[in-house]
This record gives structure tokens, C-alpha cells and sequence, in this order.
């Protein structure tokens, strides 16, 4: 493997190189231990019985007399020693149905038994009795507030973001523009569903290995399920086979349901869900409804933009607050607006509760904004890509929060490149020539975007995470963080980072493993915080433990590893163990003020411009994506190999999201809970995807590093869309888009161009 | 149907093995539980994913699919089978260097699909590859690096033909 130059800034030796995945060889070799890999003695599989109406009160819970249930654990709401409540922002959702369900397939009994096979019948021999309520399962039957299914009004969170004022301005625009746009539940589809292996014991209370993202998160939900102490719940992440946010919160539940049947039973108890379980009863990601009105001058400026946004929360509230407010956050685009409203909305409904998934709310809100300047061109008549231009921010530009833009913003730039890696002209110009004498219909369509790196506002200052470093008799540097992985890599990053900042080989560096006994709470492994946040943490630990070396254990200037790790032996000899820890500061001038949601939204923005060529057959109504190209701007690129990957993968989600995803409702259940009839994009649909950086390193990053992860998913869908339209003449506003819907928009369009007139 | 046990015979990996389980257990379930190969992944439970694939008689298959009792006097070969020598075979140092496995989950039936493909096909277009590889899914890469490693491995191996025709005049 070669990196070119251009990947590399500065002198650094491990940091911009393409290093190999540090869990690499395990995993090639089949020998990296999953959840469902590890047996523990005495272990019994557990398993869930769930509510099979949207809501209603439980009347009784009746046990089947032909099962011996002595020979189960049998565990309800009324087992569980401390509060009922998944513990996340608020407390609304219970970790086991108690007297109410308010959606499909949710938790109501536990049961555990050594054979699986009987375990299977056992749950169909748990017989519930309802008195239906009656459901809302639509944002548009929720923001009625006809029947309220949550609080007092339906509504699990708001926002009112302004900046100058809309209202002066629509008698007075040259245009005015509006625009609906839509997007439906996106499933994570990792390959490894949700896992864990519980155990109970009185001297050392839980303990919980689990597929999971956020080892602290369910450490913290434990302690109010159990009411324990927080040295008697320890939580260990196994090796995750994928994740993308659809193990963020959901693994508290689960892990709390198997920790709860071993305290009852005595047994490790093992609870791997199939596919058909995972998909029917965890979180997916909002789907939402965006509208915009737009005032833009004679020339093409944008003057206005008034916008709402409501997203569907599901059944409780989990993480629906946050993802609004990134949705919030991301949905006036990188553009420049003197005046802007949004006005958001996350509305609860009768399904299983929404919740993190890669973008967080942003690839729904710039799906909105970037088809929507599309179609302000198109009645504007001017050229999408002008547009843009003439409106992008710029050094020195505020955005909608009023936060001034003091890094450089380099937007231009990478939509020239993007446009020129593409041929994105010659291609239009081929396309409008050949598109009248062919049924296939061939476009280009582009989307320019940002995402925030790092927790909303004030929301890294809260976490105030501790990450660090310590060393082993064995002669290694340990990271030590909460911070896991699960294929994005951040074991070879951080290893690379702490390397790179002490001067050491990067087989110098090990990874503790990350177990809440062990390793210190530095936050959760969410919105693109890993590199730039928690890594800034360990590149300032290992500087400090360089120091701290230097000055007492006489390490010299320049040293090899031997002459570090022997500095290491003197100074533990006096002074104990060798640890470096560092807790997160605040870059300066970062002011956000949560009540007027005004500031400065996030640390640093990552940048991409992405052009799609689709192909759209007008036979069959199928759209493909035939070629993708990638611009973007992360701050310095830590990795080629890794950031490449992180890139590649975004976007074929992105197209999936686009142009293949669909969950298909039915009562408030996912009738589609498949991988048959759920459809991803496979190594056939895929396009080729050209992946270009430009890289500007951040200040305040690890090495320049911004995040990266969220970022390729926010783009494909509208850029998709923008193809779609630019080859057929048609805007679509609605996602997934399947042939089933273009079928319906062309075929109607044709039947009323060709119909007579009457 | 668990009450009923059978011996059922194949080689796995170059060794021969017996179990004895139900015949119409899950080959999946066989190699993780019985013989505690559990490189094999299950992803999806009904042929989907191909998590699960696995080389049976020269042929790719679904182990979640295959009742243990059609595997009798079968040679199988799993991702454990690989590395046999104790050196990384060249499809596994490829995927490593390309940035082939992310998550790793895919990644054992993913390199049993591609083993399967440079056996019949020791020089495939993209076009092939792709092909080859459509029965498994990957959420983590976009497939891009997997078609990457798979185009090295198949260079290093031409190489080593090249080499061994050199050797062989």
C-alpha cells in the first residue's frame, strides 16, 4: 500500500499513514470473539416475550399450563429491584412493560431455559391480555393532538431557532419558493445484531459483555435498574460487528433484560436476538418531514429561509431531543442567510422509539435543504451549481446560530474539484443530447453539506470526559477510553495518535480492554467525537506522560522505545504506576447558549460536496446510481486506509437510504423484518465511489483531525435525487425512493402529457 | 426432533470429525457449537447475509442453510481453514492492507466467497468480482476495499504462478 503525498501534512511519522487495522489479523482469521462466540459455564439462553398490539393497558399476563415453569426463570416489571426505567436523557421509557404498552414488540416477559427449543414454545405460551387504546403512528396524526399517546401534547421535544426576521421579508422577495420534503425509517443493518451475556453475583453485583457502543451509558442505566453502587456494575464492550448508531442506546435495555433474568435465576444468561427480533424491536432512524419557504433576491441570494422540521420519535423520547436539535442545527445547509427560522418538532408516536443512527438527524434535514436548492434554481432559472455558489459560507460568514465561521471554509474549492473529478458538465451536456433518444435517462445531481463534529453546544462540556494512557510491566503503552470499536477504527487511530505523540512505534501501543473496571468514562463512541475529541485526549496524555518521564524518571530528549519503557520501569519502581490522564477542555471563544440556541453549535465542521450520475430506466422505472464521486474536507486525515473506508461505507448507506431502504409499517410493527424483503445495496449495486480530501488540520483536534464518520451519510440521498431530477425532469421529495414511486410520478406525467385535451 | 441424535461424518479443515447431534441441526450450528469453529458468523438465519458461508465439496454455501446430514463425508472448509500454514493466506493479508474488514463480522463468509471465486476464477474483472461476492453483504465498507483486496490477492497469486512456471523450467 502506497499513500500519496498530498494525504500527508507535517512531519509526522504514524499519523497520515496508511497503518493496518490494529484487531486486523483477529478478525481476518475468524479468531475475534463476538458476544455469540463466548460461552460461560452454566450459561442459559434467554428470551422475550413482547407486546403484539401498538398500545393498550395489560390486563393479565397468563402462563400456558402445558409448560412446566418451574424448570424457566420467569421475569416481569415486578422483579426488578430498583427503578423501572431505561436511564438516557429522560426517564419515560420502562425496561419492562408494566400495566401499559405504547407500541409493537415491546418487552413485557423475560424467560430464560437451557434448551432453546423449549424456550421458543415457552414464549408462545405466554398469553397477554390487552384493552386496546387507540394509536397514532404518523407525525400528522400526532401534531393533531386528537389522541395523545405522550406527556401531555405529544410533543417530546421543540426548538425555535432564529437569526434577523423572516416575516420582513416575503413582501418584498423577488422569489419565494416552498417546498415538503420527506424520509422514512432507515434500519442500521449491521451484520451482528444486538447481544449481551449477563451475569449476577452478591459480592460483585452485574456484570454484562455485550455488542454495544457506549460501555458508561449502560453502565448507568444498570445502576437505576439495580439500585447498585457504581463499583458493583461493571460493563464489557466484545467485539462489535457493527454498530452505526444502533448500538448506542438500545444495548441498556437489552443488557438490563439478561442481567435481570441471571439475578433471578443464578445463571450467565446469554440474550443474542436473531435477525427478525433486532429488526422488529429496536431503534431505526426518524423519519421526518421538512418544509421551506425561501425568499431569494434578484440575484439569486438567499434572503430568507423559514423552516420546520418534525421527525417521528416513536413510543419514548431516548435520544429524539438530540437528533432534533442536529436536525435543527444542519438544516439551513452551509449557507449564508440573513434571516432564517426553524421551528422543530419531534412528535411521539405508537412504534418502536427512534434513535441514533449515523448523521443523527442531519441526513434527513440536509436531504430537505440540498433538494430543495435544486428546486429553488429550477423556478428561479438559474444552474443548481451557481446557486450554491453564489450562497455558500465563507471565512468569516456567521451561520444561522450567528456562529462566525473563524476556521477556513474552503466550500468552493471543493465543489471545483468535485465537479472536475466528475467531468460533471460534459456529462450534463452528453446526457441532455442523449437523453431524448433513449428510454434509459441518464443525470447528474450534486449536494454540498456540513456536519458538526463533536456533541451539540455545550454538550462536550458536560460529558467532560477523561481518557489517558498507562503503561504495563510487559513493556506497552496502554490507551485507556471508553471509546470502542466497532469497525471504524478506533483502535488503530487512538493507537496511532498516543504512538505518534510520545515518539513510539505504533506496536508500542495496546488497547485496554473497554470494561468499566477498567478503563475511565471518556463519553460515549457517537457523533464523530472519537478522532477529534477523545483523540485530542490522548495525543495531550501521552505528551504529558512524556514529560512526566522526563522530569523524574531522567528520560533524555531523544529516546528509543527500550529507553522509554526502562524510564518507565524507574519511575515506577519510584514513584507507582505509570498512568497519564487528561479531562477535556473547551477550545477558547466557544460560547452556546442553550435557551436562545445561539453560538457556537459545534467545535468544527466537516465539509463534502458529492455529485451522483444516476440512470433511470423508463421501462422499468429503476433508478441506479452508475458513478459517485466524494470531496470532503475533515481536518487532517489520520488515515488514508481508515478515512477512505469511513467514506465508502457513509455513501453506500447513503444510496441504500436513497433508492433501497424501506420499512414497511403495519399496525406499528416492521412487517418487513427481513433481510429478504429489507433490501440493502449488495457488491452489485454499489457504484464505483471516488474518494477525494482536501485537508485543513484543525487546531484543536488530535493532529488536526475533525470528525468524519457521519459525514459521507448526510449527502448521496439528495444528491441522488438532484440526478434524478436533472435527468427526468421530475423532483422527487419523498425517500426511500423506490421504482414503485418514480412508476407512479413519470407514468401519470406521461399519461396527462399525452392524454388529448379535452 | 433433539431427542434423535445421528453420527454424522466429514472433514473440516483437512481433519476428519464426527458429531453427534440431530440430523437436521443447522451446519452453522454444528461448526460454532459442536466443534467450537466459530469464526463462522450468522448474520441473518435464512441465506441472506452470507455471514455464514462456508466450502463445501468445492461450493459455496449458506451453512445456516445445510442440514448437518447433507454435510456427511463432505469437506468443508471454514475461515479457521484459511491460514493453515500459520501465515496469513493472501486473500487475509489483502483484505488487511486494502482496508478490506472493518467491523469484521462479514468479513470470514466474505473471504470464503472470495476464495471461492479466485478458485474457479483466478483472474476476475470487476464485473465478476462483483458477482462473486453478491451473496454476502457488508454494512461497514461500500465494498470498494473488498474489491481492492480481492484484485491483490489475485495479482499476488498470479505472481506466485508466474514464479512456480519460472521454477518449473
Amino acid at each position: 500500500m502506497s499513500t500519496s503525498a498530498k494525504n500527508r501534512i507535517g512531519p509526522t511519522r504514524i499519523v497520515g499513514a496508511p497503518i493496518l487495522r490494529k484487531e486486523g489479523v483477529d478478525k481476518l482469521l475468524g479468531r475475534a470473539r463476538y458476544v455469540d462466540d463466548i460461552q460461560r459455564e452454566g450459561m442459559w439462553p434467554g428470551a422475550t416475550v413482547r407486546s403484539t398490539i401498538p398500545r393498550g393497558f395489560i390486563r393479565s399476563i397468563g402462563f400456558d399450563r402445558r409448560i412446566n415453569w418451574s424448570e424457566f426463570i420467569v421475569v416481569t416489571a415486578a422483579d426488578i429491584p430498583g427503578k423501572n426505567h431505561v436511564q438516557l436523557i429522560h426517564a419515560d421509557q420502562p425496561c419492562l412493560a408494566d400495566g401499559i404498552v405504547n407500541h409493537r414488540d415491546e418487552a413485557i416477559v423475560l424467560l430464560a431455559h437451557p434448551d432453546k427449543h423449549k424456550l421458543r414454545d415457552a414464549v408462545a405460551a405466554v398469553h397477554i391480555e390487552y384493552e386496546p387504546l387507540p394509536p397514532v403512528f404518523t407525525i400528522e396524526e400526532s401534531e393533531r393532538q386528537e389522541t395523545i399517546v405522550w406527556g401531555s401534547d405529544n410533543l417530546l421535544k421543540s426548538f425555535l431557532l432564529e437569526k434577523g426576521d423572516v416575516e420582513s421579508v416575503w413582501a418584498h422577495a423577488a422569489h419565494i419558493v416552498e417546498g415538503e420534503y420527506r424520509t422514512g425509517a432507515q434500519e442500521h443493518l449491521y451484520i451482528e445484531n444486538n447481544g449481551v451475556i449477563a451475569e449476577w453475583n452478591e459480592q460483585s453485583g452485574v456484570t454484562v459483555w455485550g455488542s454495544l457502543q457506549c460501555p458508561y451509558y449502560v453502565h448507568k442505566s444498570l445502576l437505576a435498574v439495580f439500585d447498585l453502587p457504581e463499583d458493583k456494575v461493571r460493563v464489557i464492550q466484545t467485539e462489535t460487528g457493527g454498530a452505526f448508531g444502533g448500538k448506542e442506546d438500545y444495548p441498556s435495555t437489552l443488557a438490563a433484560h439478561a442481567a435481570l433474568l441471571a439475578m433471578k435465576g443464578g445463571h450467565a444468561i446469554k440474550m443474542v436476538y436473531d435477525r427478525m427480533e433486532d429488526l422488529a424491536a429496536t431503534t431505526k432512524r426518524h423519519p421526518s418531514r421538512v418544509r421551506h419557504r425561501t425568499a431569494v433576491d434578484k440575484e439569486g441570494k438567499l434572503f430568507a429561509m423559514d423552516i420546520e422540521v418534525d421527525t417521528d420519535g416513536g413510543a419514548y423520547s431516548t435520544l429524539s431531543s438530540t437528533v432534533l436539535s442536529r436536525a435543527t442545527l444542519h438544516s439551513p445547509g452551509p449557507y449564508v442567510c440573513p434571516n432564517v427560522r426553524v421551528r422543530s418538532h419531534a412528535w411521539a408516536t405508537n412504534t418502536v422509539p427512534y434513535g441514533a443512527f449515523r448523521g443523527f438527524g442531519a441526513p434527513q434535514a440536509i436531504f430537505a435543504i440540498e433538494r430543495h436548492m435544486d428546486e429553488i434554481a429550477a423556478a428561479i432559472g438559474i444552474d443548481p451549481i451557481e446557486l450554491r455558489r453564489r450562497n455558500f459560507l465563507h471565512d468569516g460568514d456567521t451561520t444561522a446560530t450567528e456562529q462566525v465561521m473563524r476556521d477556513p471554509v474552503i466550500l468552493d474549492k471543493l465543489l471545483d474539484r468535485a465537479l472536475s473529478e466528475s467531468d460533471y458538465y460534459a456529462k450534463r451536456a452528453l446526457f441532455a443530447r442523449e437523453n431524448p433518444h433513449s428510454a434509459i435517462k441518464r443525470g447528474m445531481g450534486v449536494s454540498a453539506f456540513f456536519h458538526g463534529s463533536g456533541f451539540t453546544g455545550s454538550g462536550e462540556r458536560y460529558l467532560n470526559s477523561l481518557a489517558g494512557l498507562d503503561v504495563t510491566p510487559e513493556g506497552k503503552v496502554r490507551v485507556l477510553v471508553a471509546n470502542t470499536e466497532f469497525g471504524q477504527g478506533t483502535n488503530t487511530i487512538l493507537a496511532q495518535i498516543a504512538a505518534e505523540a510520545m515518539g513510539l512505534d505504533y506496536n508500542d501501543i495496546i488497547m485496554a480492554p473497554a470494561d468499566t473496571s477498567i478503563v475511565p468514562n471518556s463519553g460515549p463512541t457517537v457523533a464523530s467525537r472519537t478522532s477529534m475529541v477523545v483523540g485530542r485526549l490522548i495525543e495531550r496524555a501521552g505528551r504529558q506522560l512524556v514529560a512526566m518521564l522526563r522530569e523524574k524518571a531522567g528520560l533524555d530528549e531523544h529516546f528509543t522505545s527500550e529507553e522509554f519503557f526502562a524510564a518507565c520501569e524507574r519511575y515506577r519502581a519510584a514513584e507507582g504506576e505509570v498512568v497519564s490522564l487528561c479531562r477535556y477542555e473547551a477550545p477558547p471563544n466557544i460560547f452556546w447558549d442553550d435557551q436562545k440556541y445561539r453560538g457556537e453549535a459545534y467545535p468544527a465542521f466537516a465539509w463534502s460536496v458529492q455529485v451522483a450520475q444516476v440512470a433511470v430506466d423508463t421501462v422499468t422505472y429503476s433508478a441506479e446510481v452508475e458513478d459517485f464521486w466524494s470531496v470532503q474536507e475533515v481536518g487532517r486525515v489520520l488515515n488514508p486506509i481508515l478515512a477512505g473506508g469511513q467514506i465508502e461505507g457513509g455513501i453506500a448507506q447513503g444510496i441504500g437510504y436513497a433508492l433501497y431502504e424501506k420499512v414497511v409499517w403495519q399496525n406499528g410493527h416492521m412487517a418487513n423484518n427481513q433481510m429478504t424483503n429489507y433490501i440493502m445495496p449488495t457488491a452489485e449495486d454499489v457504484p464505483p465511489i471516488h474518494v477525494f480530501f482536501e485537508e485543513i488540520p484543525f487546531q484543536y483536534g488530535a493532529f488536526g483531525a475533525k470528525g468524519i464518520g457521519e459525514l459521507p451519510h448526510d449527502g448521496p440521498a439528495p444528491a441522488i435525487l438532484n440526478a434524478i431530477r436533472d435527468a427526468t425532469g421530475v423532483g422527487f421529495h419523498a425517500i426511500p425512493l423506490l421504482p414503485e414511486d418514480i412508476f407512479m410520478q413519470l407514468a401519470t406525467r406521461e399519461i396527462v402529457t399525452e392524454a388529448p385535451a379535452l | 426432533m433433539s431427542d434423535c441424535h445421528s453420527t454424522i461424518r466429514f472433514c473440516v479443515n483437512g481433519e476428519d470429525r464426527a458429531v453427534q447431534v440431530p440430523p437436521m441441526r443447522r451446519l452453522l450450528d454444528v461448526l460454532r457449537e459442536d466443534l467450537h469453529l466459530t469464526g463462522t458468523k450468522e448474520g441473518c438465519g435464512e441465506g441472506e447475509c452470507g455471514s455464514c458461508s462456508v466450502r463445501m465439496n468445492g461450493e459455496l454455501v449458506n451453512s445456516c442453510l445445510v442440514p448437518v446430514l447433507q454435510a456427511e463425508g463432505a469437506e468443508i472448509q471454514t475461515v479457521e481453514g484459511l491460514a493453515a500454514s500459520g501465515a496469513l493466506h493472501p486473500l487475509q493479508q489483502a483484505f488487511l492492507e486494502c482496508g478490506g474488514a472493518q467491523c469484521g463480522i462479514c468479513t470470514p463468509g466474505m473471504l470464503m466467497a472470495a476464495t471461492q471465486l479466485l478458485t474457479i476464477n483466478p483472474h476476475p474483472n470487476m464485473a465478476e468480482i462483483r458477482e462473486g461476492l453478491a451473496g454476502n453483504l457488508c454494512r461497514c465498507t461500500g465494498f470498494k476495499r473488498i474489491f481492492d483486496s480481492v484484485i491483490a490477492a489475485a495479482a499476488v497469486s498470479q505472481d506466485h504462478s508466474t514464479e512456480q512456471a519460472a521454477h518449473a523450467r
